[in-house]
């Protein structure tokens, strides 16, 4: 199983650096120079500062290197030019068999450093994490929705086949992944909120001068997101556990439990259930994923303060650091996922470790 | 048994089951058969039916709105802002149901006639979700024929040359699956500002990557079978393996892939445009059009009573949900008519 785990692990390398080397890439063809934007209408800064600081930045570099000193935060010169850093405040050492300097200036993305919003002039990483509880509350509930409602849906309509129970089901499941989320949103807030005024409307609570109000609230607000953004999973969700289901439901040991004289409910939801959850395990991973990527829309329309709101109103305002960090905070969550979501299957079924 | 199988010949076959007659009926091709098992699926073939409406209205979507609108899908008439749907009194006074309301709409409407009720500046929604029809249709073809060209040959080329070319290219699809695509839609129109022709680009470029895996283990799953082994045993080289045996043997699921891509890249187009990130304004789209009826949910008409944006947020709704549900259906039939191994298990 160790062995597995690292195997796993170091699997996922490889991509981690393929995400990486293609975020710094959109961060190189993001236009406007951000020796620009940074030293924008400070009438003090010459044409010579900015050449200075251009070369401080790594910017005269190639590209490699300029990837390097992005992810690590370290520069790597030839020759000795202690000097011109450490005006910086850059610590730097000097090495005097390979005639390079290396500087630490600090930063990087390897140490949890993905830039500076350039709206806010905040550091990316502080508001994707002061955003991050709001995305996670809403994917949680969307997925645990789906899952308590779609895993029997999808059992009881394999169990019922080609009853109307079972046409109704499939039915569903497959307008469930036509119809656009950002739709199913506008139609619920339109309805529940605008027509019958029983639900709120968007937001994460009632807006109150303490800034905080009580659970109650909280999940009043919930309600309706959460239900809309679980629609896609739900519907797949249902989808695989009918095709399991059908599966295992021929097999001898389930006519044994049958033969036995089991209560059918016990059959179904405890025998057959079992392993038809398996090949589950290995779709939660990126459907929860899923998840995550739906709530850009969901929290959209739903005004809901998440990360995917965030993302995409730096994306309006041409905020490039910050659409980036969040990508690039998005797609470690998805390797993360798939490889947990791996090591899952593989704890759950011995088979995979093997191969 | 198996010896008394090996010494039938297909005719003395026939003559055990009843007359040589019997072999008169045409030998099935895989094709025909598939074409035989579709005609008995009537539910795809209704979603065939609309999808054949659809697109016949988006090709012909100029005379069609120059003969039942009357002015351009861009043509502003503020005056006529929120303009609810004729169709319905139309109906109610053609059959003697309701004489008032119909002529009492044309009144005030200056004699223009909105079948679907006119958006916020006056335009007609009907000219509109044509006009919108033409451009989401366009973009989600084009970008799947890319992403299916794509996929096919680089995964053609990865299950090919195996080795040091697969690992690169399996390497770099994984770390492009890694990235969620409306991330890399999302930071891509924010970089690169959207137009029709990117934004079909972007779609088709990021999207192959599914249909490049399928095609790799296809490749080696082709290689490894007899039929390919007794081509290469009567000394056929591997690009005729692959012309001949490798690609027809993948053309099916090739075909039920780009059915439901289509469907998918509707939905992502629509939902960029929504978000303000793919289709701009004034051009429109079915996406683009719901972002608009997103700003007037609440409004009301103070004549009625009743929502002023109704029409503007239901009908583009439905249109894309019907769209895309007809592909799903499509790439549903698709595959049980092209795969019968497939159907005899469910």
């Amino acid at each position: 199983m160790g062995r597995y785990i690292l195997r796993r692990l170091i699997q996922a390398i490889p991509t981690l650096l393929g995400v990486s080397i293609i975020s710094f890439l959109l961060v190189n063809s993001a236009p406007g120079d951000p020796l620009v934007l940074r030293t924008f209408g400070d009438p003090n800064i010459t044409d010579v500062d900015r050449e200075i600081m251009r070369r401080q930045l790594g910017m005269d570099q190639p590209l490699p290197m300029q990837y390097i000193s992005w992810m690590t935060g370290l520069a790597v010169r030839s020759g000795n030019v202690i000097e011109e850093f450490e005006r910086t405040g850059s610590a730097c050492t000097f090495i005097g068999v390979l005639n390079t300097t290396i500087c630490d200036k600090g930063g990087g993305i390897l140490r949890g450093d993905l830039g500076t919003s350039i709206q806010t002039k905040q550091a990316v990483w502080d508001r994707l994490v002061e955003r991050m509880p709001a995305t996670l509350e809403l994917g949680t509930a969307a997925l645990v929705l789906s899952l308590i409602i779609g895993v029997p849906l999808g059992v009881l309509s394999a169990v019922y086949r080609g009853s109307w129970f079972d046409n109704m089901v499939r039915f569903l499941a497959v307008i469930g992944q036509a119809v656009p989320n950002f739709w199913l949103a506008l139609m619920a807030i339109f309805l529940f909120g605008v027509v019958w005024g029983i639900l709120p409307t968007g937001g994460r609570q009632t807006a109150t001068l303490t800034g905080d109000t009580d659970i109650a609230d909280k999940l009043w607000h919930l309600i309706l997101p959460a239900i809309v953004l679980s629609f896609g999973s739900l519907a797949l969700f249902s989808r695989i556990m009918r095709t399991e289901t059908l599966e295992v439901i021929f097999t001898d040991y389930i006519r044994t439990a049958k033969a036995k004289g089991l209560p059918m409910s016990r059959v179904w939801f405890v025998h057959a259930l079992r392993n038809s959850l398996i090949p589950m395990m290995t779709i939660l991973g990126p459907a929860a994923l899923g998840v995550l990527a739906g709530a850009v829309v969901t929290e959209t329309v739903f005004t809901w303060p998440g990360m995917g709101r965030l993302a995409l109103d730096a994306a309006r305002q041409r905020d490039y650091p910050m659409v980036l960090g969040a990508g690039m905070f998005f797609s470690v969550l998805v390797i993360m996922g798939n490889l947990l979501s791996d090591i899952f299957y593989g704890i759950v079924d011995p088979r995979v470790r093997l191969s | 048994m198996a010896v008394n199988q090996a010494q039938m010949t297909p005719g003395n076959l026939a003559t055990a089951i009843g007359g040589a007659s019997q072999l008169e009926r045409k030998p099935q091709t895989y094709w025909s058969m598939a074409i035989q098992s579709l005609r008995r699926d009537r539910m795809t073939l209704v979603a065939m039916g609309f999808l054949v409406v659809l697109l016949l209205l988006s090709v012909f979507a100029t005379p069609i709105t120059n003969a039942l609108v009357g002015f351009g899908p861009n043509e502003t008439f503020p005056e006529n802002a929120f303009a609810k749907p004729y169709i319905w009194p139309y109906i109610k006074w053609r059959v003697g149901m309701d004489m008032v309301t119909a002529p009492t709409i044309l009144g005030q409407t200056g004699g223009k006639i909105y079948w679907l009720g006119a958006d916020q500046l006056g335009r007609d929604q009907l000219a509109r979700l044509l006009s919108g029809g033409q451009v989401s249709l366009t973009i989600a073809f084009v970008a799947a024929g890319i992403s299916m060209l794509l996929g096919v040959s680089v995964g053609a080329l990865a299950g090919y040359f195996g080795g040091i070319v697969d690992d690169i290219i399996m390497w770099f699809i994984n770390t492009m699956v890694s990235i969620p695509a409306i991330y890399l839609l999302i930071i891509v129109s924010a970089i690169f500002s959207p137009s029709p022709i990117t934004l079909t680009l972007f779609l088709g470029l990021f999207g192959w990557f599914g249909t490049a895996r399928f095609m790799r283990g296809n490749v080696f799953k082709v290689r490894s079978l007899d039929y390919t082994l007794a081509a290469r045993s009567v000394g056929a080289r591997d690009g005729r393996i692959m012309l001949q045996h490798v690609i027809p043997n993948s053309i099916p699921v090739i075909i039920v892939l780009t059915a439901i891509d289509v469907g998918a890249l509707i939905l992502t187009e629509s939902a960029l445009s929504f978000l303000g990130l793919g289709i701009q304004p004034p051009t429109a789209s079915w996406g683009s059009m719901l972002s608009r009826a997103n700003n007037f949910l609440f409004l009301i008409d103070p004549a009625t009573g009743s929502y002023s944006a109704l029409h503007l947020l239901v009908a583009p709704g439905i249109l894309i949900t019907l769209t895309v549900l007809a592909f799903y259906l499509i790439g549903d039939g698709l595959r049980d008519a092209l795969d019968p191994m497939l159907k005899n298990k469910s």
